[in-house]
Formats: C-alpha cells, structure tokens, sequence
C-alpha cells in the first residue's frame, strides 16, 4: 500500500470478511465500530496494524478488524504483543483484552508492560463480568455481587484499573464508555498519537450477564455523576452546577452557586499526584466517574531503547561475525 | 633423590570445597590450560544450588571433576584418581567416590575443631588413621603458606586466604607437568587494575608449584601426552555457549534477526547472558516478567518473522506448555530450549537430569506434536541448536531442543567449525496472493507442509490466526468436526515428515550382535565409553545414539531388530524406553539412575555383562 492509498482508506477497508458473533446488544460492538471508523483518520498503511488479543469475548476482536491479527491465550496478549514491538518496532500494535483477561489471568503482564513503557496500545473492555465464560464475578466486580459463583454474594474487593496502572508507572491512562461513541474515538486517537504504552479503560456493557452495570453514567442521571477529564480546565460537571474542590488531598464535590471557578482543582494530565487522586474517585459514591486521560506524559520507550542499544553497539564494536566470534578466546592448532 | 615421571593415558582429578573456595573458577582454570595444552577432556562442575551455604557446611560443598587424556574421551570419568580436598566437608562428600589407592591433597588449615564438627567429622580423620589404609593422603598448610608467600602486599589477610585456590591449582600443575602462564595471563586480565590481587595469586600458585617440587612427598610427576586429536582450530566449549552460538549461527545464515525471550532459570541462564551481550550482531533479548511471557514474546517474534528462541530449566517448561501448544496451532516457528535439570518442581536446580522427555514430548492438551532434539556433548549443542533453528524455519513449527546441567555446564576441546560448511537456512516469506488470487495462511508447501509466513507490514496480506481450530487454507476459526479431524492429521503428517530432514542413523559397531546400547542426550559420551571398552575386549556390543526424538529416525525399527538385547541407558525413570517398545514392539530393557549426575561408563559395561556375560 503506498502513502496515499492509506490516505483514502475508510471504515469499511478495516472490517474483515468475518461474522461479528458477540450477543445482540453488547456494548464491544460500538467499540468495533469507533476502532473501525478512527483508524482511517490516521492515513497509515493498513498492513502496519496489528490488533493482538487474549481470551474472552472482547478477545474475539481481532477477527473483525482486516489488519494484522493475533488471537492467543489468555492474559498473554501483552507479552506477545511485546514481541511483536520488539521484532519491528515500525508497526502499530493494540491488545484488545478485558477485566479477567487483563487483570486476573494476565495482571502480570498487563502491569509490566506498561512498566516498561512499551509502545503498544492496551484497549481493556471493562464490563465487571466474565462474560465467554457464562457470568462468574470479574477482579473488577463490586463487592456483593450475586453470581452462579457467588450465590451469597462476591467478597472479592474489585481493583480500580487506572489505580493499577498508575502504580505500575503507565505514561498515558484513561477511561471511555461503550456508550460516549464521539469521546471513544478521540481517546483512540490520544492513544495512537501517544509515544509510548497507552491504557484505555473502556466501561462496557454486557446486557445479558451484567445489563446496566454502567446506567448511572449512561442513563439520564449520567450528568451527575461522570465528570470529563479536560487537560487545564477546572473541575466542573452537571451542566456547569458542580465542581471538584480539593482540600489538601481530599476532593470533594461543591455547588457552583456557592463557589467560584477559581476555588476549583485544575486538571493537569501531567501531574501524577492528581492523577493517583482523580483514579481514586472511581465507584466512590461521593465523587463523579472520571471519564477522559487521567494522565499523560513523555518518556522514552522501551522499543527505542532496545533500538538505540542495537546501534551504539554495532557502532562501537562493529557489525558482528559469528566466525570471528567462533574463532575468538583461547584457540589452539592440532595439526 | 630424584623424582620419577610416569607416562600416563589419562587421569581424573577433582577439586572440592566450600562454594567459597573457588573451585568451581580453579577447575575452569586447569581445563584451559589443558585445553591448549592439547589433551582431549570432559568436565564435570558439580556445585549447591545455594549461593553460599553457610561456610564449612556439608550442603556448601562445591566441586569440579576433569578428566583429561592422551586418547579420544567422551565422558567426566566415573572416579578421581586424585581429590583436592580444600576443608573436612569437602573430603566427607567426596571421599567415597575417590579411586582405592587414589591421592587426597588436603588443607590441613582448614581442619579446625569447628569445621570438623560442621562437617560431622567426631575425630580428625588426618590424624585417625581412617584414610591411610585406602589413599596416599597429602596434608598440606595451604592457608599457612599463601601467607608467607603474600607477605609484604598490601592485602587483608581474608583477601591472602582466598588465594589459596591458586595454590592448589599450582600443586596440581607440577604434578601434571602443565604450565603456568595461561593462567598468570588469564589473571592480569580478570583483574586488570588490582596489581596486587594478581600478585598474590600469582604468588600462591608458584608457590604451590614449587612446594609440590622442592618437597619429597610428590616423588612422581605424571605426563599425559596430547591427544590425536582430528587437525583444525580448536576451543574449549561448554554445552550453553555451544548452544548460544548455534543460535547466532543459525540467524546469521538464515539472515533473520534473533529475538530472544525468556526468565532467568538455573541452569538455562548463561544462555540468556550470553546472547544479551551480542547487541552488535542485532540480537535482541528480552528478560520478561515470567516464564510464559518468556515464551509468549516469542511466538510475538516468530509471527513478525524473527528467528525467535526461549530457554528454560526445570518448571520452566511446565509453564511453558500452554504457549507451546499455541505455536503447535498457530504454526511458527521457534526454538524452545530446555536445560534439563533435577525434578519434579524445584528438585535439584543444580543437577542434572534427563526426565523432561515425556514433558517435551507430550507435555500440552489437545494432539500437540512438536520434533524434539538432544545434544549429545557440550560440542554438540552448536550443532543442535543449528539444526533445531533449521527445522523450525522448515517446517514452520515450534522445536523443542533438550541439554541438560551436564551438558551445559560440562566441556570439552571443540573443533571451530568453518560458517561456510553450515548447512544453508532458506526462509521465504510470502510476499503476495498465491495462485488462486487470494492469501491463504493455511495452504502449505506439498514437501514439508509448512504453511507460508506473511509477517505483518507486508501489504495485501493481512490475516488473523489464533488459538481456537484452524479451517483448512483459510486458517478462518472452525468448529467443523471433519475439519478438525484433518487439521490434526496435517499437524502431525508435518512433523512425521520432519523425518525426510534425519540423515540415516550411525550404528557405532556391528549391525547386528548380542547387545545394542541405545541412548539419546547427555548420556552419549557414557555409553560410547563403555561400548568402546566392551568392544575392545571383544564383546559384540553396538552403539546408536539418537539426536532426534521426534520424529524418530526412519530406518531405526529395521536396526533394532538385529540385535538380540537392547538397553538404554538413562538419567529419568525409563522415558526413551517405554516409547521403543512401544513404537517397535521390541524387548528393550532400561538401565536407570537418577542421582542428579551422569551415569559412569562402568555401570552400562557391569549391567551389559550381567545380560549377555562375557
């Protein structure tokens, strides 16, 4: 594909000859649709995608996209699709993964690829259930929830993904809904254009094993309690009626009528400390949702380390020969 | 009175004592040096899997077995004839093993009432009597006499005693008639910057040179004359660096970059070392986050069209086997070594072992087949690791490549071979539709059955693969029953044609007789040894050594048969054994030691005469 061939491709040049088979319903295929209809706008060559999964039904979504695809097992998309960046750098990886895969199964790779600032994408559909496997309870379930697996209730504490991925010292984190179709392709887009390993939280609904888990940010009340996340804007939601004050370290909700602007946290996506606290606002029945990036800076990547380790070294020691490195060391001659 | 020398075919020495002692560093020394000097050897390093034990313990005790010779050996020896026994722990693990009649040097110094109840010693046994009646005991006051000899340098006197390994080394030197300046060079190296550390060491290995000379207890020197060696250029060579550059061989001729992924694991590591420092030859090596992204990463490479490689020990291989049955489905390319060691679970991380075999050959769900290769010396890995490379590129198709603690730690005078004599690695990747007008990830080369690798960025080729059931060319997901039976037919026609790639199996001695020796892996260089000896003193004993595991060698149901007895000899519970008789119907007999060591040639020669006699 030449450069202007990738410049006039469209959505349906990203969807692949295969039957979509989620559930009627189910909020991954509006995630589908956006992943479809914003790679386009990037004017890259299609064959430099590669869409890289783990196990699960959000997992099923490299058959879809007719770019480069890898459906492997479960919770090692991140390590494979390290591989994948490493071997050739040049190409545009994404890992499609969701709460169990990403966070039980595949904690571990999921927190150390990000650690590492690996150039890849992490699209985790978050919809707080194990859905492929007929509803059992998900690390990111609410505490009491009633599943064939917990019939008198969950008392797993569920983590908070972008917490995680803080801690684990990810450069770029934020948080989407199924349903924010317009929001959804911007952060898609953040995250492309974002030089190192990006983490997008994406609520998802699944209507047949979880219906609703997201109503009260999706519903007519969503108002009151999502906030949108806007890099140097104050803290202000509900149509301009309520804002977020922080007194020291704690947050707290203030009527608009009684305060001014001014009185109001400013985000600052570059600044760790607010973003540990706004990632804490999650299911805090106090706070609004934070939707948006949570958090974004620069810092070199661990594919151009490698890359820039590969060159100083061939050009300090010159290009290797194995026969001289076989020939090197204690030799001898046995005539 | 004059000191005698005595010419001799071969000799097996020895060194044991704290891991703190060094020996594991003296022994690597005195294998150079006898390297270059020109006699064939085989090491043994035997060492805890403890970084340090608490000192003087019995479980502290770390040794280095060489044996060297005039002639043509295969293995580390089965008993010293000489142990240099550095503290009492040392000569209690070690004693036993020692040849009747054979020499014990020993650092009195370090026969303190502590170290000897450490060691569980009631009674001094240099001053009981215990050993006399077996051995030519040597005492000598190492830790006394490194310190004379260091006086003057400005060093503390822990740092003089740890020199005292060098003085062993030199006592050991002048009874082997070996020079001392491969060794007094190697040491302004390793120390380069630290004068006077290379001055003390210097100093106690001349010192333990001329003790042995000037005193009148060595009254024989020993001569072991350079072996008829094949002419060429040679090396010394352990099994994980073997196998490090057959790699890089293998990527070099293939004109792949090698990726490498994997978790440190003893002994597999060095392995991971090794290649980390060859940035220059474009290799890239990843330490992950656990053995399964070890092998994930991988199969991440192998799909970009990397020559991919992970290696792993021990448990290692039990996480691995998930990901291994994605790249069985998946058909890449990749080479998964695994160092046998002791098992199951932790076991004996330092030892040796050959018990992986069932895991490499069945060791994933679902009809999984995958070849299989063993190296046969530390020499051989190169060659393995080659040809495990090459079959997967062939093929398109994961290789598992079994060495063990043995091998890998183990070494021996190794001819460099020439890159032009390496056999070629052609690698194609699909760069358009094929005939039909369309890209089918799954209609395969008619010879191999390897299916074409389309590796992402290359336009118009754009397909998924997974883990769940391949259709047939479309490689599209497929539940179809009739499809699946297929599927795993081809999965394994392709492998079973692995076999066209074996040349025909070598049959060491007479193609027919009373006994066949057969073995697979580390234990080569054993039963060559013994068969080599049986025949010598005229028994009808043959030797057939297989490489390949899976698939096994076309011609070698019609071998077996020619024989009235077969045995075959190995470090697990009878793994190899029980797939021959199965496989060919034919009445083999294991011969089975799992003692985390190799088997000694003697135990095959006493278990074969008790079979056919003689």
């Amino acid at each position: 594909m030449t450069d202007s061939e990738a410049q006039l491709l469209t959505k349906k040049d990203y969807e692949s000859d295969q039957a979509v088979r989620w559930c009627p319903g189910c909020g991954d295929y509006a995630v589908l649709a956006q992943t479809q209809k914003t790679m386009p706008t990037f004017g890259r060559k299609k064959e430099e995608f590669v869409f890289i999964s783990g196990i699960g039904c959000s997992s099923r979504f490299p058959y879809y996209m007719n770019a480069y695809g890898f459906h492997t097992i479960h919770g090692r998309a991140p390590a494979v699709a390290t591989g994948v960046k490493i071997a050739n750098p040049e190409l545009s990886v994404w890992v499609v993964t969701g709460d169990g895969d990403g966070l039980s199964i595949g904690g571990n790779h999921f927190m150390h690829a990000l650690r590492r600032n690996m150039d890849i994408n992490l699209l985790l559909f978050n919809n707080r259930i194990y859905g492929l496997t007929k509803g059992q309870y998900s690390p990111t379930s609410e505490i009491g929830k009633i599943t064939k697996a917990t019939p008198f209730g969950s008392i797993d504490y569920p983590l908070n993904p972008p917490s995680l991925a803080l801690g684990a010292q990810a450069t770029f984190v934020a948080r989407t809904i199924d349903r924010w179709q317009a929001h959804m392709s911007d952060m898609i887009k953040r995250s492309y254009h974002h030089d190192g390993g990006s983490f997008i939280e994406i609520y998802q609904n699944c209507n047949i094993f979880n219906d609703g888990v997201y109503g009260e940010y999706t519903g007519k009340e969503k108002l009151d309690n999502v906030i949108e996340l806007k890099h140097g804007e104050p803290m202000i939601f509900s149509n301009g009626t309520k804002g977020i004050k922080l007194d020291g370290f704690t947050s707290a909700v203030v009527d608009m009528s009684k305060h001014s602007v001014t009185d109001l946290m400013v985000h600052d996506e570059t600044n760790l400390d607010l973003a540990h606290i706004i990632a804490n606002w999650t299911s805090n029945p106090n706070l609004p949702e934070p939707i948006g990036v949570i958090y974004s800076i620069d810092k070199k990547t661990y594919n151009q380390e490698m890359v820039d380790q590969v060159k100083t070294a061939i050009e300090t020691k010159g290009a290797g020969s194995v026969q001289d490195l076989l020939n090197a060391g204690d030799t001898w001659v046995v005539d | 009175m004059g000191k005698s020398i005595k010419t001799i075919d071969d000799a097996v020495i020895r060194f044991a004592g704290d891991s703190g002692d060094g020996m594991q560093l003296t022994g690597g020394r005195f294998s150079q040096t006898t390297a270059i000097f020109g006699n064939d050897l085989s090491t043994l390093p035997d060492f805890p899997a403890e970084i340090r034990a608490p000192a003087g313990s019995l479980a502290g005790v770390s040794a280095f077995q060489i044996h060297f010779s005039s002639k043509d050996i295969h293995t580390p020896g089965d008993k010293p004839d000489v142990l240099v026994a550095m503290n009492p722990a040392a000569l209690k693990v070690h004693k036993n093993e020692l040849e009747s009649g054979g020499t014990i040097i020993i650092n009195t110094d370090a026969f303190t009432k502590k170290n000897l109840n450490f060691a569980g010693y009631e009674s001094n046994p240099l001053d009981d009597g215990t050993l006399d009646d077996y051995f030519t005991v040597i005492p000598i006051e190492m830790n006394k006499l490194v310190t004379a000899a260091c006086e003057g340098l400005d060093l503390s006197p822990k740092l003089v005693a740890r020199t005292k390994n060098f003085f062993a080394l030199g006592v050991l030197y002048y009874m082997y008639d070996r020079p001392l300046e491969a060794t007094e060079k190697w040491l302004e190296k390793k120390f380069a910057g630290k004068d006077s550390i290379i001055e003390a060491n210097k100093r106690a290995m001349s010192t333990g040179y001329n003790y042995a000379d000037t005193t009148e207890i060595f009254m024989t020197r020993y001569k072991v004359e350079k072996a008829a060696l094949p002419p060429g250029n040679y090396r010394n060579m352990n099994g994980n660096l073997a196998t490090s550059l057959g790699l890089l061989a293998a990527s070099e001729r293939s004109g792949l970059k090698l990726f490498y992924g994997g978790y440190p694991i003893t002994p597999a590591s060095d392995i991971l070392h090794t290649l980390a420092a060859w940035k220059h030859f474009g290799v890239q090596t990843f330490q992950a986050e656990d053995e399964i992204a070890g092998i994930t990463s991988v199969i991440g490479a192998a799909f970009t069209g990397n020559l991919a490689v992970t290696a792993t020990s021990g448990p290692g291989i039990a996480l691995k086997g998930e990901a291994m049955g994605l790249a069985v489905i998946t058909e890449l390319p990749l080479v998964i070594i695994n160092v046998q060691r002791g098992g199951p679970s932790t076991g004996l991380p330092t030892k040796t072992e050959q018990a992986d075999l069932n895991q490499a050959l069945y060791g994933r769900n679902g009809e999984a087949p995958i070849p299989v290769i063993a190296a046969a010396t530390p020499g051989d890995c190169f060659y393995a690791a080659y040809e495990a490379a090459h079959v997967a590129l062939r093929y398109m198709t994961p290789v598992v490549l079994l060495t063990d603690g043995y091998l890998a730690n183990g070494s021996e005078p190794w001819q460099i071979p020439d890159m032009d004599d390496m056999d070629d690695i052609d690698v194609e990747f699909a760069k358009g539709f094929n005939e039909s007008g369309e890209f089918l990830p799954y209609k395969r080369n008619q010879t191999t059955l390897a299916r074409p690798w389309a590796v992402p960025g290359t336009p118009g080729l754009e397909h998924r693969i997974g883990g769940l059931e391949k259709a047939d060319l479309t490689g599209h997901v497929s539940y179809d029953p009739e499809n699946h039976h297929r599927m795993v037919e081809l999965r394994q026609e392709k492998i079973n044609r692995v076999s066209q790639f074996i040349p025909p199996t070598d049959v060491f001695g007479k193609d027919h007789g009373d006994m066949l020796v057969l073995s697979w892996g580390g234990t080569f260089g054993a039963c060559r040894s013994a068969v080599e000896t049986m025949q010598d003193n005229g028994m009808a004993v043959s030797h057939v050594h297989l490489r390949w595991i899976n698939p096994l060698p076309k011609d070698l149901g019609e071998i077996l048969i020619r024989y009235k007895n077969i045995i075959v000899p190995e470090i697990n519970m009878g793994q190899l054994v029980t797939l021959i008789r199965a496989e060919y119907l034919v009445d083999a007999r294991g011969l089975n030691f799992v003692r985390g060591r190799p088997i000694g040639a003697s135990t095959i020669i006493e278990t074969v005469k008790k079979t056919i006699g003689g």
